[in-house]
């Protein structure tokens, strides 16, 4: 059984600390799969996002998410990192690496974990604009909620 | 039972959670949702578009039709725009 590892915190991570982790004193992986996702500026106009997180729920949530994808594929490592509270653009936001014998599981497993990620785990996002207005709440996309479609 | 709100619903509510004692005519989360509607303003304003609105039963995803009966704690909040 792939060990699940889920961590829901404001500091800051090193992905490449995370992929070495999941690999760690073992040989029996053939493949990681990584996604990070970054605060983009939306074109110069954003200075930060403001992460709201449910807390308990968001932990809860992502590791109900990373089971579903433990008894779907074949997995050897599931890590899934998600931070809170102000991001500046160019920052890390979520983390999400499968590890498995066979890049097809890893690939898989590391998108259908963000995929459910965005509109099940309990987190919103709020601009702050380099205007120095504390803008409005991020909508959620319908393409977002249409992608979980597929997996079913 | 403890109520908890997150966002613009938090914000429009202007409280993040609160104890609330339901009426026993409510049975569902959407007969809870439409009990916060009638407790004034700032709750009718939170929740003018019910539809959209989402819910947890002990930190739980739960459908309007779920009943609360048993239930610690309920949440409401926006759709999420996480990742």
């Amino acid at each position: 059984m792939a060990r699940i590892k889920v961590r829901i915190q404001p500091e800051d991570f090193d992905p490449t600390v995370e992929i070495a982790a999941l690999g760690a004193g073992r040989a029996d992986i053939g493949g990681i799969v990584s996604f990070l996702g970054l605060c983009r500026d939306e074109g110069g106009r954003l200075a930060a996002l403001e992460l709201e997180h449910y807390p308990g729920m968001a932990e809860e949530e992502i590791t109900r998410i990373c089971e579903e994808a433990v008894s779907r594929w074949s997995l050897l490592g599931l890590t899934a990192i998600h931070r809170y509270g102000k991001i500046a653009p160019g920052g890390n936001i979520v983390f999400v690496a499968a590890a498995a014998g066979h890049r097809q599981p890893a690939f898989a497993a590391a998108e259908f974990v963000m995929d459910f990620l965005k509109s099940r785990a309990p987190f919103w996002k709020k601009e702050h604009g380099r205007d120095g207005n504390i803008g409005d709440w991020v909508e959620a996309r319908d393409q977002d909620e249409q992608a979980l479609m597929r997996w079913r | 039972m403890k109520v908890s709100y997150f966002a613009w619903i938090r914000e429009r509510i202007g409280r993040p959670e609160e104890e609330i004692a339901f009426p026993a005519s409510v049975v569902t989360v959407a007969d809870a949702l439409a009990h916060l509607q009638g407790l004034g303003e700032e709750y009718a304003y939170a929740f003018e578009k019910p539809g959209i609105i989402r819910a947890a039963l002990d930190r739980k995803h739960v459908k309007p039709e779920t009943p609360i009966a048993g239930a610690g704690e309920i949440a409401f909040f926006p759709p999420m725009t996480g990742g």
